[in-house]
């Protein structure tokens, strides 16, 4: 389990279907803004499967400057975004 | 764009509605393919014993009922009471349900602008908005407009809604990605000093708890 | 998507970030139909025949296209019918009969629903 303030990078991977982990953060190395608890994993939700394991969610920070580089509109403003646990690995 | 409904006429204003939107041409149009199945689906659902008219009704109902008012009064009771305000930043979903707000199982987060923080929630992904406290969402929040553009360039989508932000002011965009909702807990407006609850939740816009407006001043 | 880049793997409802024109701030307000679709959704994934992944997972399956030529609530009502035939609540030829007959029934909405 991830701790308020970790760094995390989302994974790149790109498997076809439903993820809620949007493309454009993908790579993206955030801070943890608080853990959410476990919920139902929507990779498996989505196709039927209820029984599945849960997974840890978390809300994540970024800046505009990680997310959009030089093309940011302001650098230091921030996106939060809800991420599980299995999109995520400890960052440097 | 996509045609999240029929074209209207913003600069019309005879013939809107009480909510001063355009009336929806409804049950007078030619039925379509897909209102057709609608009512195939329904009564199919009804007489193999899934759902009753009467759940359906209380359902609408039930969803009817909520507005930005709730919204609002919960605005105004944490403007009022900091000791709501704690529990409101703690747990919005308890808060809510505290001042008797059915709003079934939605986990909201309320995120609060200050003299240098604005908050502005959005759902890239599809159309995530704390339906079961402010009601259904309007229409431009499911459009691609809003959804693709927020998360880049906050700034310029809250300027198209009138609302221009100093540098100075952070901007933090929440985006719904999964099983949270937010609403943003808008700063109190300045010359409100002494005025009641009910008197300040009537400064309250939806949009403002969206994060794409402020709150009315008096 | 351009045809100039291949393939990434991104899906055309994940927008977040992309090009789009200004935010235009139309609303109206709901008609009985599109409240019953939103009262079915609510209702038959509440009763666990299908999950709100389940009705996203369809709504992104039926790709850009259903995006741009239709309403949400027709887009929604396709999503939670085909969440529904996946359930095995009633099958294709029920669906088909029904509304055929639910066509006979006269021109409009009000008539084919009988209010």
């Amino acid at each position: 389990m991830a701790s308020p303030a970790d760094k995390v990078r989302v994974k790149t991977m790109m498997p076809p279907g439903h993820v809620r982990a949007p493309a454009y953060l993908r790579g993206k190395i955030g801070v943890i803004e608080r853990p959410l608890g476990e919920f139902g994993n929507p990779e498996l939700l989505a196709y039927g499967h209820t029984d599945g394991p849960k997974k840890p969610l978390y809300r994540v920070r970024f800046t505009m400057a990680e997310i959009w580089g030089d093309a940011a509109e302001t650098p230091t403003d921030t996106i939060d975004a809800e991420i599980y646990g299995h999109w995520l690995e400890p960052a440097p | 764009m996509p045609h999240d409904h029929h074209d209207h006429d913003h600069f019309h204003h005879d013939g809107m509605s009480p909510s001063g939107h355009p009336y929806r041409a409804d049950n007078d149009e030619p039925l379509s393919y897909w209102q057709c199945m609608e009512i195939a689906v329904r009564e199919l659902l009804i007489e193999k014993g899934h759902v009753t008219p009467a759940e359906i009704a209380a359902q609408i109902e039930a969803m009817d009922a909520r507005s930005p008012a709730n919204g609002a009064a919960v605005v105004a009771r944490a403007w009022t009471d900091p000791a709501f305000k704690a529990r409101l930043l703690a747990d919005a979903s308890a808060a809510s349900a505290e001042m008797g707000f059915d709003i079934g199982g939605l986990r909201l987060i309320a995120v609060e602008n200050t003299g240098d923080v604005h908050n502005v929630i959005v759902c890239t992904l599809c159309s995530c908005y704390p339906r079961n406290l402010l009601g259904l969402p309007p229409d431009w929040y499911k459009t691609r407009a809003y959804r693709a553009r927020t998360v880049k360039e906050p700034r310029k989508v809250l300027a198209e809604f009138g609302l221009e932000l100093p540098e100075t002011t952070q901007v933090r965009v929440h985006d719904s990605t999964a099983d949270m909702r937010y609403i943003v807990l808008p700063a109190r407006p300045a010359g409100t000093e002494g005025m009641d609850e009910t008197a300040l939740a009537a400064l309250v816009t939806r949009d403002s708890m969206i994060g794409t407006g402020l709150p009315k001043t008096p | 998507m351009s045809e100039k880049f291949p393939f990434d793997g991104r899906r055309w409802h994940d927008m977040g970030g992309q090009d789009a024109g200004p935010v235009t701030p139309a609303e109206h307000d709901f008609a009985l139909w599109e409240k019953r679709v939103d009262a079915l959704q609510v209702l038959m994934s509440t009763k666990g025949h299908f999950t709100v992944d389940g009705l996203r997972r369809a709504l992104e399956d039926m790709g850009e296209d259903a995006y741009e030529k239709y309403s949400y609530y027709e887009r929604w009502i396709a999503a939670v019918n085909q969440n529904l035939i996946e359930a095995g609540l009633y099958t294709l030829e029920e669906l088909g009969e029904k509304m055929d007959e639910a066509r006979t029934r006269g021109e409009t909405y009000g008539e084919a629903a009988r209010g």
